[in-house]
């Protein structure tokens, strides 16, 4: 599977990460052949055997439905790039 | 003084032969001279550590002193410290100062250890020499045109050149025993699930384990009690009771099996990085171990099911880094989508990108059964050759990497190259077994040589035992770089 630049351009806009042609290009390259170590997995006969998503197989906990962390949104948001009255400032989404 | 274990340190604390202050501030002296030829500290904050270095000089007056109380501990920036500016080598984080503790750092805090700074490490864990950290390179102290390994090569690095008596790191594919190996320098991976991840910021969430680095076994078994243990924050953190890791550091190690796997031996390998290891291995025979021949045939495949399977975590896990809510934010953007995307762009590096987009590949639709599910599978296989392995040896014997460190910039080029470089270390964190590397002898370029310890698991302290042992009998652990002494 040779993977094209309209792939690295597709997977940058679904990553959020603004890319221009000679980027692609470069990253191409090296994708490529990253690709082509990868695919050497393909070769591998794993019919029957159970996909491993977890060392030790450990199911994730349930705790009591309560309410357990404080209210720390003032020392949060003190580090946000914008904040104003308890929200997260961005450029406008709805007009 | 420099090459004190941590409990001759904690004994000279005890007995007021120096306090807490007096040897972070010796370690601070130091750190401050010797990291302008290193750059291994990212962040040093003395007024912030001799705080903690007062407190921990009044517990050891009350009598109330545990093992590591008053000992000076680095941290890999991955590690949230609260008001400690918490990089992970990104741009993107660079002015993200933590608002809370990691739990390793609070477990060593309320050990009375000082925070002595924050350690320098490729971007989001992402490397395997420490060139792709936003705050430059770091060097090797033996060598300072050789890269450090990584990505905890800041770690590494300061335990090396003494500027630090430990450090904790992370390790997801040999980000702790990778450097440790190029150093010169002991490292752990524990068991995955026997550190909580909780406040160490995520790369790739079914591999990463927090790692204790230092000069001897020793040192590891302490600093491993300390911060290992069950906590309800992160939903991978194993309900076990706690542990001393250095109760077996005394046991007698005659018959236990060491296995030797054949594929940690082929090619590849270098000649002088397989003498050290087979003389290391001679030494284990000498002190009365049976050498078992083995077989991991899997190996070859554990660099490919790597890169698939960090990668696809990786982006899943950095897809929070939006510049909305902390970090960087580009300063020009027309819209919404566009702030997320400049943000992005210009806030991580190559490496990172690079990973995001094969991630973000595997995971798509049309390709996720193809590359991710086939890789869990050949993950599966990989766990089986150990389990099938560990039924006729207790411990793994092997090289920690191919080479010694290789020099800056040998391998930025060539992604492929660099991650070839992990073949003996991905395994271990693959099964989810811990994996420790130790010095063993130096290379045809006088840089160090690691030997790599695999059990199965839950032996970290037979392990610890058995490192210790090797180092009653030999000094590997206690050579220090020229202009560090």
């Amino acid at each position: 599977m040779l993977l094209s630049l309209d792939d690295v351009r597709r997977m940058a806009q679904l990553a959020r990460l603004q890319i221009n042609d000679t980027e692609a290009e470069q990253v191409l390259a090296q994708l490529r052949a990253i690709f082509a170590l990868i695919d050497e997995l393909q070769a591998v006969d794993t019919r029957g055997v159970e996909p491993m998503s977890h060392a030790q197989g450990a199911a994730l906990r349930l705790r009591e439905d309560r309410v357990t962390e404080l209210d720390q949104h003032e020392l949060f948001q003190s580090i946000a790039p914008q904040a104003e009255a308890g929200l997260y400032l961005v450029p406008k989404v709805i007009e | 003084m420099l090459n004190a274990s941590l409990s001759e340190l904690a004994q000279a604390l005890a007995l007021k032969q120096l306090s807490s202050v007096e040897l972070t501030r010796l370690f601070l002296d130091r750190a401050q001279r010797l990291n302008r030829g290193l750059n291994a500290f990212v962040t040093l904050d003395p007024e912030a550590s001799l705080a903690q270095a007062r407190l921990a000089d009044q517990r050891i007056g009350e009598g109330a002193a545990q093992p590591l109380t008053g000992i000076p501990v680095a941290l890999k920036d991955i590690f949230c410290a609260k008001g400690w500016l918490t990089t992970c080598g990104s741009k993107i984080l660079s002015n993200f100062i933590a608002p809370y503790d990691a739990h390793v750092v609070e477990r060593l805090r309320d050990a009375g250890a000082v925070n002595l700074g924050k350690t320098n490490m490729d971007e989001f864990a992402m490397g395997s020499s420490t060139e792709s950290s936003h705050y430059g390179p770091v060097a090797n102290p033996w060598d300072r045109s050789a890269v450090p390994g990584g990505s905890s090569g800041g770690s590494a690095a300061v335990v090396a050149g003494r500027l630090a008596p430990a450090a904790l790191g992370t390790d997801t594919g040999g980000s702790v025993r990778q450097p440790a190996a190029m150093c010169g320098v002991c490292g752990l991976k524990p068991t995955y699930g026997v550190v909580s991840r909780y406040g160490m910021v995520a790369f790739a969430s079914s591999l990463d384990q927090c790692g204790p680095m230092a000069k001897s076994a020793a040192d590891l078994a302490l600093l491993l009690s300390a911060i290992a243990g069950f906590d309800a924050r992160d939903s991978t953190s194993l309900e076990r009771p706690g542990e001393d890791y250095g109760r077996d550091l005394e046991h007698p190690i005659d018959g236990l099996r060491i296995g030797l796997p054949r594929e940690f031996f082929g090619a590849g390998l270098a000649p002088d990085v397989a003498r050290a290891v087979q003389a290391a291995v001679a030494e284990y025979e000498k002190l009365g171990c049976k050498l078992v021949d083995v077989s991991l045939p899997q190996t070859r495949l554990s660099v490919p099911a790597y890169y698939v399977l960090a990668p696809a975590e990786a982006s899943s896990n950095l897809a929070r880094f939006d510049g909305a809510r902390y970090g960087y934010r580009a300063p020009r953007y027309d819209d919404l989508r566009d702030m997320y995307e400049k943000t992005r762009a210009q806030g991580f590096g190559a490496e990172v990108k690079r990973r995001i987009l094969i991630g973000t590949y595997v995971l798509s639709h049309g390709y996720y059964d193809a590359y991710y599910l086939q890789a869990q599978k050949v993950r599966r296989l990989i766990a089986m050759d150990f389990a099938d392995v560990f039924q006729r040896c207790d411990v793994i014997m092997g090289p920690t990497a191919p080479t010694t460190a290789f020099k800056l910039g040998a391998k930025t080029a060539d992604p492929v190259q660099m991650y070839l470089n992990d073949i003996y270390t991905v395994p271990a964190p693959l099964a989810g077994i811990p994996a420790l590397s130790i010095p063993c002898g130096f290379g045809d370029d006088n840089l160090p040589v690691g030997l790599q310890l695999m059990g199965n698991y839950f032996q970290e302290a037979r392990m610890l035992g058995l490192a210790h042992r090797y180092q009653l009998v030999t000094d590997w652990h206690l050579r220090m770089p020229v202009g560090c002494e």
